[in-house]
């Protein structure tokens, strides 16, 4: 069988995979690391969006072999060991930006790459055009703007807007 | 999926080996349309070759009155690259709304242009432009390469190594999506340049993408969006599904190229 190298929230792990094991299956069944989900397995709804070099891709749709030598980041690499969360978690519990939570880490790790593609904020609208590719059934999607808008502000170093109005 | 066996060259001539000593092997680039496809057990390759390693695909560079494109280059590459948004910003543009961003962040103009997908946003810009596709083995003009919905001139195990794409006067693109899958319900690339004035179709053919003679010789009259408005397409040549007929997509055509000479400016 096949074998692939990769680092994975920072610990390296060699792990032994059929050549059409899929990323995520290999993150989830060999890993245990279920926070990446598969909602459609059709590339569609990106809940299972993590990073891979610091974009982020759809881990349903890729190999674990053509992750070699790679350096992935998932939902469960974010918030400090101490437990404190990342302020695009912080920002989704703040702003009620999940409901049932099965799109939620998907849509976290897509709003970090967004972020960090545009270092000098973002605009109402290019937050949605960004989210194209992640689906969710439940919060109508504009508390999940709300919570990247404001995310931005502080991982930007921004006084929010939003947090203003919010005191 | 069903099993395979994996495999990942350095050379483009290590890949064409690979490919020619196995006629069941496939190439892997993003993987965007071909993983979707093998989940579907909608085909048994023996082997992947994965193209993804070989350093001489990758790339975009200015070559004079040329851009040339690696096979390799990433949807996000081709929408972000400083020398593609100075030279042929409509390019850039299209590329931004191939599907969503992780979509973009993997899948490859190489592998779009080798699936030829009726929907695929690059084959117009590809035709609409002049561009010529460079294989392991030879060159083929676009309007040689593309034979036609999922149909190439590429011989079996023959690879797209870049894509060639003369710098036009003016150019523009304007697509009509469908509001579920974001696929193009009928797209327009218009161009003015060194290959004339030509106009490319996607999404709407009955047989992929294809280019408007009408709409070029209106254009080539009198450049203005005027000039496209009045020239009817002709509903037999048009796909109809149930996300829209064939009357509807010939309407769309003629309003897409209207939106795209006014974007070409
Ligand atoms: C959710 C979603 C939405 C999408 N939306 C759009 C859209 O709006 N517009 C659009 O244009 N596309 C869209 N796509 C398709 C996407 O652009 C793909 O990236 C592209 O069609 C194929 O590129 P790839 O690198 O992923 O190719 P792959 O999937 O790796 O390969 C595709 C085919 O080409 C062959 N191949 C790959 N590279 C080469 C090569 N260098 N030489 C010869 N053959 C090769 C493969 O064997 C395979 O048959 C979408 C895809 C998804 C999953
Ligand atoms: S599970 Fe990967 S996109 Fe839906
Ligand atoms: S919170 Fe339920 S799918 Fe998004």
């Amino acid at each position: 069988m096949p074998q692939v190298s990769l680092t994975v929230n920072g610990t390296r792990h060699t792990v032994e995979v059929e050549a059409r094991t899929l990323l995520v299956e290999l993150l989830r069944e060999k890993l245990r690391l279920t926070g990446t989900h598969v909602g459609c397995d059709t590339s569609q709804c990106g809940a299972c969006v993590i990073h891979m070099g610091g974009d982020s891709v759809k881990a349903c749709t890729i190999l674990a072999v053509q992750c070699e030598g790679a350096s992935i980041t998932t939902i469960e690499g974010l918030a400090k060991p101490d437990g404190t969360l990342h302020p695009m978690q912080e920002a989704f519990r703040e702003y009620h930006a999940l409901q049932c939570g099965f799109c939620t880490p998907g849509m976290v790790m897509s709003a970090i790459d967004l972020v960090n593609k545009h270092p000098n904020g973002l605009t109402e609208q290019e937050i949605r055009e960004g989210l194209e590719g992640n689906l969710c059934r439940c919060t109508g999607y504009h508390n999940i703007v709300k919570a990247i808008a404001a995310a931005a502000d502080v991982m930007q170093g921004r006084r929010s807007e939003l947090a203003r109005a919010a005191e | 999926m069903y099993e395979f066996s994996y495999h990942k060259p350095a050379s483009v001539a290590d890949a064409v080996k690979l490919l020619s000593a196995d006629p069941e092997a496939r190439p892997i680039s993003g993987g965007m349309t071909l993983l979707p496809a093998l989940k579907l057990r909608l085909s048994k390759p023996t082997a992947l070759v994965d193209l993804s390693g070989i350093a001489e695909l990758r790339g975009i560079r200015r070559d004079g009155g040329t851009i040339v494109v690696g096979a390799l280059a990433k949807h996000y590459e081709v929408a972000t690259n400083a020398d593609i948004k100075a030279a042929i910003p409509a390019l850039a543009w299209m590329a931004s709304t191939i599907g969503d961003t992780q979509v973009r962040n993997r899948g490859t103009m190489g592998g779009s242009v080798a699936n030829n997908d009726p929907s695929a946003d690059y084959p117009a810009a590809l035709l609409a432009l002049g561009a010529t596709i460079q294989t392991d083995r030879r060159k083929l003009s676009a309007d040689e390469f593309f034979t036609g919905m999922f149909s190439t001139a590429l011989d079996t195990g023959e690879l797209v190594t870049a894509i060639h794409i003369p710098v036009p006067e003016k150019a523009g693109y304007a697509k009509m999506k469908n509001p579920a899958s974001r696929y193009s319900m009928a797209g327009v690339f218009v161009a003015r340049g060194p290959a004339g004035v030509r106009v490319a179709v996607n999404g709407a053919g009955a047989n992929g993408a294809f280019r408007a003679p009408q709409m070029e010789a209106a254009l080539q009259a009198n450049w203005s969006p005027d000039a496209v408005a009045g020239v009817k397409m002709d509903p037999a040549m048009m796909n109809g599904d149930i996300h829209g007929s064939a009357e509807y997509r010939a309407h769309l055509v003629t309003v897409m190229a209207k939106r795209a000479v006014q974007n070409a400016g």
